[in-house]
């Protein structure tokens, strides 16, 4: 590895030279691990087109220092133990100089080490854990986790719709939502938005009237929800059913980010407060472009994992640029620094390698069985 | 806001009685722990959910038709699996063990059939809106959920207090090797009994598929738990003491969570299984003693 660093690096100044020429290149290759086939495979193949869309337009606007980029795809099918067989194989027989994935957390956590030990940079794109970005320094996310997500929802609350007192109810046996509630309730803390009661459910709990009617009782603002969209689902129809007007929004985290939730609540999922990362009917110009490009390409309509792929490999590619070459500590280190305006929004890393901004987070409500975007 | 809460107490508790009622029988008149109960509750879900669906029958049909298919299910599971241990008069643990398997199985078989998300019935088979009665709000599903509880506490009492049948499924449960010497076909029996609870537990699953729109192939395990404390409290095989226990239980629990703390709510109705247990081992209706034969 380290004499073909050197080597590499010793190439660099005839790559630049040749570069200018604007000879024929070799491309510069980057690995992607995805789950394209198995369960979650919805999530890799959405993925995968967002990066290649993105690769047609770095590659349509010169590639990277004059050479071409291509991506290497393996398919993990969403199994750590094949994650890991893929990154060995791209680090060692295709000398890749940056990974990007793998899709679930779950490969992310034995994979990072593996890229981290080779001291190549890799780059998840949808893996929202914690503790992902602490297997080490070369290890990056670009999706934003929930606990960012949360505190901008609650925000608009506060400054939209006047949201001053809340009841909070959540699901206190599921690692899930007892961690969304816990970024929850910092962020009243800090919103100073009054918690009239907090009250608890069971993840496969179906009665939540004596919950709920004790929330109407102390006429809360808003009511925050953390739970998967079964339970949400429940509460919604209970929280109708009991006559708690509608203008009382139940306001969630991305457990009721779901079209499970106004297929069992129907109306009575309308109103329901959620923030996104991502929103296909964001107004601005790159998304509209974005989104126009790949339903031309795929002939379907893109999702948050798409758009968290395509931006990062604009990032990706602006730090190969910025590294000068292949070598894959300088990406690294260019990464650190890289800075891109995208679909997502404006995106940087923080010193930790997670993504540093949330000005991109969008809060929706749900009408009429489907979501818009909170005017 | 109380009476709202002792409203929602009575649902509940109506609730947990409907589905404790066929389970009270099969345990009391049969003797066996049937694990598989809480698949017939499913079951009676599924089947009705299916016929609105697919075969858009209306409600009242595919609530008769779930109820017969999970009465014939529970049959034919006892008659295949209790039959030969009944016969070998296997300790109680063997046929614990035994439905515990027959339950992992149909659970499984279930839901790779059809998933595990929940599904709930079309919004257009029942009214199921809520409406101001008396200063309180109510449903349909949640008046159907009482009254049902109340009328199927008294027909099951009617059946086992005052028919020929009745009088043999309470000597069943008295002397069961007894009733085969004085003319009773002790098998048919034992599935007739087994046919009863299952339509039971069918026709809970049904009510509480229609309240609560939470429909999946585990939610008879979730009420299986709530269902032993019930039939504890209540004394086992007394349809009277399963409706009043699911009555305390649901109202305590309400009470709980609207007074005390949500988080304890589910605590209540174990804690009043361990003091029964304690207490008053028989039950709040039982007989003081339970005598082996």
């Amino acid at each position: 590895m380290n004499s073909r660093t050197l080597i590499a690096a010793a190439l660099l100044p005839f790559a630049a030279l040749w570069a200018s020429a604007g000879s024929a290149q070799t491309p510069i290759t980057i690995g992607a691990i995805e789950a394209l086939s198995g369960p979650a495979s919805g999530y890799g193949t959405a993925i995968r087109n967002g990066f290649d869309l993105a690769l047609d337009e770095v590659n349509k606007a010169g590639g990277v220092n004059g050479a071409p980029l291509a991506i290497a795809y393996e398919d993990s099918g969403g199994k750590p133990d094949s994650a890991m067989n893929a990154a060995r194989q791209l680090i060692g027989s295709k000398k890749v100089s940056l990974i990007l994935g793998p899709t679930l957390s779950t490969e992310m956590f034995p994979v990072g080490p593996i890229a981290n030990e080779r001291n190549i940079p890799i780059v998840g794109t949808s893996t929202t854990a914690n503790g992902i970005t602490a297997i080490g320094p070369y290890v990056f996310r670009t999706s934003l986790p929930e606990a960012d997500v949360v505190p901008v929802t609650l925000r608009a609350a506060k400054e939209k719709l006047g949201v001053k007192k809340v009841a909070v109810m959540y699901g206190a046996d599921d690692a899930f939502t007892k961690s969304a509630y816990d970024v929850m309730k910092a962020a009243l803390e800090k919103l100073g938005i009054e918690t009239l009661t907090t009250e608890t459910f069971g993840a496969k709990d179906t009665d939540f009237n004596a919950q709920l009617t004790k929330i109407k009782g102390l006429n809360p603002d808003a009511i925050v929800v953390s739970a998967l969209a079964e339970a949400g689902s429940g509460i919604l129809l209970a929280k109708k059913a009991l006559g708690i007007p509608a203008s009382v929004r139940v306001i969630g985290g991305n457990g009721l980010n779901s079209p499970k939730v106004p297929q069992v609540a129907g109306d009575a999922a309308d109103g329901t407060l959620v923030g996104s990362p991502w929103f296909i009917d964001k107004p601005d110009d790159a998304n509209k472009k974005f989104v126009a490009a790949y339903k031309a390409k795929y002939n379907q309509d893109p999702d948050q994992f798409a758009a968290q792929a395509y931006d990062t490999l604009f990032l990706v590619a602006g730090a190969i640029k910025a590294a000068g070459g292949a070598d894959p500590r300088k990406i690294r280190d260019a990464l650190a620094k890289a800075t891109y305006s995208g679909v997502m929004g404006s995106f940087s890393f923080t010193d930790n390698r997670d993504p540093a901004d949330t000005s991109g987070v969008v809060v929706i409500e749900m009408k009429g069985g489907k979501f818009q975007i909170l005017k | 806001m109380l009476s709202q809460q002792l409203f929602n107490g009575l649902v509940v508790g109506a609730t947990y009685a409907i589905f404790a009622l066929g389970f009270t029988v099969m345990f009391g008149v049969l003797g066996v722990v049937n694990l598989t109960y809480g698949f017939y509750f499913s079951f009676g879900a599924l089947i009705a959910l299916w016929l609105t669906q697919a075969l858009n029958l209306p409600v009242w049909a595919s609530f008769l038709i779930a109820v017969l298919a999970s009465g014939l299910v529970a049959a034919l599971v006892d008659s295949l699996l209790l039959t030969r241990l009944r016969r070998a008069r296997a300790p109680e643990l063997a046929s614990l063990m035994v439905t515990l398997g027959a339950t992992l199985l149909l659970y499984s078989l279930s839901s790779s059939l059809i998933g595990v998300e929940i599904r709930r019935f079309p919004a257009a088979a029942i009214n199921a809106s809520a409406f101001d009665l008396l200063g309180l709000r109510v449903s349909m599903t949640q008046l159907l959920i009482v009254f049902a509880a109340f009328a199927m506490v008294g027909g099951l009492v009617y059946l086992i207090q005052y028919t020929r049948v009745g009088l043999a499924i309470r000597a069943m449960a008295e002397r069961p090797d007894t009733i085969a010497l004085m003319g009773v076909n002790a098998g048919a029996l034992a599935r007739l009994v087994s046919f009863v609870s299952g339509s039971l537990a069918g026709a809970a699953g049904v009510l509480i598929g229609l309240n609560y729109n939470a429909i999946q192939p585990f939610m008879g395990e979730q009420m299986m738990l709530k269902g032993f404390a019930v039939i504890i409290l209540g004394g086992l095989g007394d349809a009277r003491g399963a409706l009043v226990a699911g009555l305390i239980v649901g109202m305590l629990e309400t009470l709980t969570a609207g007074y005390v703390a949500s988080s304890w709510k589910d605590a209540v109705g174990f804690a009043l299984l361990v003091l029964t247990l304690w207490i008053r081992p028989a039950g709040l209706f039982g007989r003081a003693t339970v005598k082996r034969a």
